[in-house]
This record gives structure tokens, sequence and C-alpha cells, in this order.
């Protein structure tokens, strides 16, 4: 199988703590891998390093082939790794669809020279945005809500915004950490099958850090384990939780 | 104040002078909050030599105007322009460097920066008071009101430039990643928003409104070395008096203030107006501890 996104040894230390030791996963191109691991496992520091928060001590991070280690974040994305965060962020002072609408790449209206010299061809832009993110918000539900100020949402519209994020750019690779945290189950719903349809319709592969394992269970295959900042076993859902290892890292048993 | 030693003068008039004048130091005030906003929201970076920018930007005018002679828009132009230069290398050299070492590094070299600045005016224009331009402007009469001709461009300059700045944060894109990165800088960098170009339009913005509100204050007072750095006292209480980081609430927080300032005139010596500034942004601050809107 393809990798979309492949990550080979990537250590990363804080002062003394070793978040992630000669971490190694593949992201198999157009599945829906899910990470699992105890707190402090070193998930979503490995999340911010392949998305280029932060730079690894040593290692690589390899996008479709191509070395993109310690390139900064925004270029990334451009490159089409998009992430959502743990605790939902958002642009609190504007509105739902402003937050969509300042996504999308390379637009025109970027530069301030074109913003004031080129206006149709901008505007033909602008159209075209708004449309799209009207769909973004009709298929998430939050249609009504596109006016509201997004700091006002709850921690569950919160989270559908983020991946409404990734739905505006053209991504290959979405990172979810713990998009089911906080969210009630009729807004779960909306979101299972906003990144199902996005896998299955729009081709974009995923990778989710999740708690919930009924979530993840439903969703995600392959499943990888993290613990202690590298991998430390990859399977289906049942493959790991039949493997004593996974349990002893979770229970914290069996180690001197 | 001129108006009271005219004899025809009513209260009402008098009222109306003052609010002239408020609206005046209103504006000049605003214009130096609003880019004290920007800084502050963009970078979290309280700029203590933002009024020192204002000094740069009102000499930098002297030369193009009183030496070569060009037409008064064009020497502020080019002043605008100098000034956002200035701006731009000033944190190249120093702010970017120091941008990771955390707040108060960052406010303690704003103050060296505005020191230096300082000194450098000094140096090349000297300590003395100068003008753009000696000889008395008559004030235009508008029933029993008097108008300065300056005042008149102060008030339409400014109001042109707030509205500019209002498009631009509405309207375009760089304006909007302003905004996104001012509530969120993380979140901006993962949704591909090149950070390091917004800090740099930031500044250049900011220095803008910084020269213009130098030229402006300079136009209607004098030119001094020190006439920035006394002046960023208002602007800082307008910008926190707004919601610091909230540019709509510096506009608000400059005319509040000077309307204010100017109007305390009526009760108490002029030379009060300073301690008035602080007194109001202290009172409302005590009320709404965020600002008029909820700064960050």
């Amino acid at each position: 199988m393809n990798s979309a996104l492949s990550v080979r040894s990537i250590s990363k230390s804080f002062g003394g703590l070793r978040a992630v030791r000669e971490c190694s996963l593949e992201i198999a191109e157009g599945a829906i891998t899910g990470l699992i691991g105890p707190n402090g496992a070193g998930k979503t520091t490995l999340f911010n390093i392949i998305c280029g928060l932060f730079r690894p001590d040593s290692g690589n991070v390899h996008l479709r082939g191509r070395d993109v280690t310690g390139q900064p974040a925004h270029r990334l994305f451009h490159r089409g790794v998009v992430r959502t965060f743990q605790i939902p962020h958002e642009f609190a002072g504007m509105t739902v669809l402003e937050n969509l609408m300042l996504v999308p790449a390379g637009q025109s209206g970027e530069n301030v020279f074109r913003a004031w010299f080129q206006r149709p061809r901008v505007r033909r832009e602008e159209h075209a945005i708004v449309k799209r993110a009207h769909e973004v918000l009709d298929v998430l539900q939050l249609g009504q809500l596109s006016g509201e100020l997004a700091g006002n949402l709850s921690g569950g519209q919160k989270k559908l915004l983020e991946l409404g994020r990734a739905m505006m750019s053209d991504a290959k690779v979405v990172l979810l950490d713990e998009p089911a945290a906080g969210v009630n189950r009729t807004l779960m719903k909306t979101l299972n099958a906003a990144i199902r349809r996005l896998n299955t319709e729009h081709n974009y592969t995923f990778c989710i850090v999740e708690h919930d394992m009924n979530f993840v269970r439903r969703m995600c295959n392959p499943v990888v384990v993290m613990a202690e900042g590298a991998t430390l076993a990859q399977g289906t859902m049942d493959e790991i939780m039949a493997d004593q290892r996974v349990l002893d890292a979770y229970l914290g048993g069996r180690r001197a | 104040m001129t108006v009271a030693t005219l004899k025809t003068v009513t209260p009402m008039v008098e009222l109306a002078q003052l609010l002239i004048y408020g609206v005046v130091l209103g504006s000049i005030i605003a214009l130096g909050a609003i880019g004290v906003s920007l800084t502050f929201g963009v970078l979290r970076f309280a700029n203590f030599a933002h009024g020192d920018y204002m000094t740069v930007g009102a000499y930098l005018v002297l030369p193009f105007y009183a030496v070569l002679q060009l037409p008064m828009f064009a020497a502020v132009l080019i002043a605008i322009a100098g000034t956002a230069l200035m701006a731009v290398t000033i944190d190249r050299l120093l702010f970017e460097r120091l941008r990771q070492a955390g707040p108060l590094v960052l406010l303690i070299s704003s103050f060296g920066v505005g020191l230096m600045l300082r000194s450098v005016v000094q140096m090349v224009w000297g300590p003395r008071t100068l003008v753009y331009e000696s000889g008395i402007d008559l004030p235009l009469r508008l029933g029993a009101l008097r108008i300065k001709p300056d005042h008149l461009t102060i008030i339409g300059g400014a109001l042109l430039l707030v509205l500019t700045v209002h498009l631009l944060l509405t309207r375009t894109r760089i304006g909007k990643a302003m905004r996104a990165m001012s509530d969120s800088p993380e979140l901006a960098r993962v949704s591909g928003i090149n950070t390091a170009q917004v800090i740099l339009f930031t500044w250049v913005a900011g220095a803008a409104l910084a020269a213009t509100a130098g030229f402006f204050l300079a136009l209607d007072t004098t030119l001094l070395p020190g006439m920035g750095w006394f002046f960023l006292l208002p602007v800082f209480a307008a910008a926190i008096l707004g919601g610091i980081g909230r540019p709509y609430g510096a506009i608000i927080g400059g005319y509040v203030i000077g309307i204010t300032a100017e109007f305390s005139t009526l009760f108490i010596s002029a030379a009060y107006k300073p301690a008035v500034a602080f007194a109001i942004m202290v009172a409302i601050l005590i009320l709404r501890p965020t600002g008029i809107l909820r700064g960050n």
C-alpha cells in the first residue's frame, strides 16, 4: 500500500523530557488510521511535528515520498496537510463563514495590490469560496450559524468547524486530534458522516488520535498504538485489543 | 483657549469649539492607538517605541516639505514610507530575534529603541521647537465657530485612514489574516497563513498610521524630539481603554479620551489633560476590565 505520510525515526525532547523517541509510522493513502495510546504517549507532539509546528530533533517526515521535515506549518498546509486541535481552536472574533473563508490557499486577494487593482478577478474567486463554504456548512449542519461569531459556538460545534476547515482545503492528509472528545451524540453522527464522506467520496486520508474506543473501532483501520514516545503495535482494532503489550501499556502492568 | 478671550462667545459655542478640539485630539490619539493595538494583537507586543515612530514620521516630512519644497501631501507620503521601512528594519534587526525571549524583554528593548530614535532625531534636527510653516493660518468662520484649516485636514485625514483600516481588515485577505493571527496565532499557522508576511504587513500599517499621527500632531502643535514620547501615554490609554488588540476599540478609545480631555479644560487647567486621559481609562477599566470592546 502507498504511504501518504511516512514518519521515520522521529525524536523530540523538551528539556529533559523525551516526548517522542525514534518513532516511525506509515499512514496509508486513502485509509482512516487510528492513533491511540495512553496519555503522554507523544501522540499530540507527533502531530505537531508532522504539521510543522515543531521541528524534530532527528528523523524525517515524508509526504507522498517527498521530504518535508521541518517545513513551516503554512507551507505544509499548502501541500495538503491539515490538522485540527484537541481543544478546538477558532478565530473567535470572526464569523463562522469568515473562519472557513480564510482557509483556501493562494487566492489573488491575498496580495494587497491585486486586492485593489484586480477587483473583478478577486471577486470571482471570493464568490466561489463563499459557495464552497456554504456547502461545507450545510454538510456539517452549521448552515444557520454562518453569521454567528465562532467564539459563541458550543464545544462540539467548534469541533465541526475544525473539520469544516479541513473540508475547505484540498487536503491530502487530515490529522484529527481527538475529534470526538466533548461532542454530544447528535453532533457525533454528523461528524462521523462527514469524515466518512470525505474519505470515500473525496479521497481524503485521515489520521485520528482518539480515546473513545468505540469511535476508533467504528471508524479506523488500521489502528496504531503509541506508548512512551514510540509506536508499539499496529493492526485492526481486534488484533490490537488482543495484544498483551498494548494492555500492559494502558494498564501499566508487567513492567519492572 | 482663544475662544475664552472673545466677548461674544456663548456657552453653546464654547462647547462646540471644545468638541472640535476634542475631535482633532481624538483623531491623532486614535491613529496612534490603532497601530499600538495592531502590533499588540498580532505580536502580543506592547511597543513603547511607537510614540517615537510618530516623532520620526513627523520629522521626516521636514526635509521634503520645508527643504525640497515638495507638496505637503507628497512629503507626508515619503515620510510614511520612510517610517514603515524603519519599523520593518527595527523588527528584523531586533524585535524578531527577541520574540522568543518573552514579552518583558521585548517591552524593555522597545523602551531602548524609543530612546535611541529620540536621540537620533535630536542629533539631526536639534532640541529646539520647529514648525513646518511659520505665519498665522486664518481660521475659517462658520457662524460664531472658528475652524482652523489644519484641523479640517486632521479630522478629514483621520476619517479617511480609519475607513482604510476598516476596509483593510474586513475586505482584504491580509487584513483578515491579521485578525486571524490576533485571535489564534497557532491556528493561523496551520491554516496556511504566512505569519512572517502578516507580521511585516502589521509593521508597515502600524508605522504608516504612526507617521501620519505624528505629522498631524506636529501640524496642530510643533515639532519636538520628545513629542511622540509624551503622546504615547494617551495613545496607550486609548488602546487599553478600547480593548487592547482591537483596532476598532482603539478608535473609540482615542475619541473618548480626546474629547473628554478637551472638555476637562472647562474645569481644570489644560496642563492636566494627560492625567484626565488616565483617569478616564482607569474609571472605565474598573467598570469593564477588558476595555470597551473585549480585548485580548
